[in-house]
């Protein structure tokens, strides 16, 4: 955190290094217009999602309630966190890790489906019928 | 994160000697900031297979327990969090065109949602607590069906009419404390003789028979932990923008040096990710 931790090159002095080939910090700031968009999408698709419980589609409203949140998280990751203008390896790490998750959650759910048609209502999978 | 990054003066990037450029050092610093968010994405994995699992298994507990918790207070929290991380976006803008003061108010504004969310959080755990609404044995059934009974079909904002049904519907909660804390350890041939009353205890209501399935409490351990661990995040979120305030406001952060602003903004949003996943899963099931 200190100064003294921070060893500078001693071409770079202290001051911005530049460098040719795009060796320097270039910021590039998401315009406000799109920033205001994106949070207008993430209320009106919250307003969707609340009102798309009122609708009985049976076993879909898990899936339209995941696939509206899946959007949300795409337009977040995207454009709040900058993912679309970063270098792709950022995303295959997000994405990677999404695909974990999905494995496990995915593999586990196989299991217990295998179960399911046993149980009893109301009782954890582990009670053995007599 | 921005450990390398030194106390720059004026906005300034130091470069520290193993880059080789600030570029270079700018994209580790987001790179390891991602691999970060990765692990947190795995630890909540964890909880969201947990409650794939059990709702696979016992929808009825889900279904049902749903109801017990405000979709409003929910609905309310998911758009301050989503404008909090709104004005995160709009404060790395900020911070990398060099608006300090703009970007200083955004970050207390950031924070204050802060303090919104958990406010609202904390109004939401307190109501669960005064009618039993928790995990393992520390969940309340009496309370729980004098609540359901009160509250009627439709009705969302009904805790103090929950209250009063408790008082006039004593007897029927009597007969209602059936066997949710032995479940556990009984032999299979009880298990199975006591199934028709106890897979969902029953009562009348007027008109009305309100059924309240077994096992709530293991929606409500499921609910605890999802949304306390995302709470201390939160927290956890609100210390660093305290942190990023106050650097920001001591004037560190300008065009050339907004990598801590930056990535406390990723910290932010991943946050708030979590919470549009969350939201959904835990106050709208249908």
């Amino acid at each position: 955190m200190s100064e003294q931790g921070t060893i500078l090159k001693p071409e770079s002095t202290g001051t911005v290094h530049d460098e040719p080939g795009g060796g320097d910090l270039h910021a590039h700031a998401v315009p406000l217009w799109m920033l205001v968009a994106v949070f207008a999408a993430l209320i009106v698709l919250t307003v969707v999602t609340v009102a798309v419980t009122y609708v009985d589609l049976g076993a879909l409203n898990i899936w339209v309630a995941l696939a509206i949140a899946a959007l949300k998280g795409v337009l977040v990751a995207e454009i709040f966190m900058h993912l679309r203008w970063d270098r792709p390896f950022n995303r295959i790490l997000l994405i990677g890790s999404l695909l974990a998750v999905v494995l496990f959650i995915g593999i586990s759910l196989l299991d217990t489906s295998t179960y399911l048609p046993e149980m009893i209502p109301g009782h954890a999978p582990a009670i053995e019928q007599p | 994160m921005s450990t390398a990054t030194g106390n720059a003066h004026e906005g300034r990037h130091e470069l520290a000697h193993y880059f080789d450029s600030t570029r270079q050092q700018f994209e580790s610093h987001k790179l390891a900031m991602w691999l970060f968010l990765c692990t947190e994405i795995l630890m909540f994995g964890g909880l969201f297979c947990a409650y794939a699992i059990y709702r696979a298994n016992h929808p009825e507990i889900f279904l049902y327990a749903h109801t017990l918790l405000d979709k409003n207070l929910g609905a309310i929290n998911t758009i301050v969090l989503l404008f909090s991380s709104f004005t995160m976006a709009w404060a790395v803008r900020a911070a990398m065109l060099g608006q300090r003061r703009l970007l200083v108010g955004l970050l207390v504004v950031t924070l204050l949602c802060g303090f919104g969310f958990m406010g609202i959080k904390g109004i939401e755990y307190s109501h669960k607590w005064k009618h039993g609404f928790l995990w393992g044995e520390q969940f309340d059934y009496t309370e729980a069906v004098a609540y359901a009974s009160g509250k009627g079909h439709g009705d969302d904002h009904a805790a103090e009419t929950g209250h009063e049904g408790a008082h006039a519907d004593d007897e029927a909660a009597i007969h209602t404390e059936v066997p949710a804390a032995t479940a556990g350890d009984e032999d299979a041939a009880a298990v199975m003789a006591e199934l028709d009353q106890a897979a969902a205890v029953t009562m009348d209501h007027g008109h009305d028979a309100e059924r309240i399935p077994r096992n709530l409490h293991i929606f409500f351990g499921i609910y605890f932990v999802m949304t306390g661990l995302h709470g201390i995040h939160v927290l956890a979120g609100m210390g660093m923008l305290t942190w990023l305030i106050v650097r920001a406001s001591r004037g560190d952060f300008g065009v050339r040096n907004y990598t801590a602003v930056d990535l406390g903004g990723l910290y932010w949003h991943i946050v708030d990710l979590i919470w549009i996943f969350l939201f959904p899963l835990l106050y709208l099931i249908h």
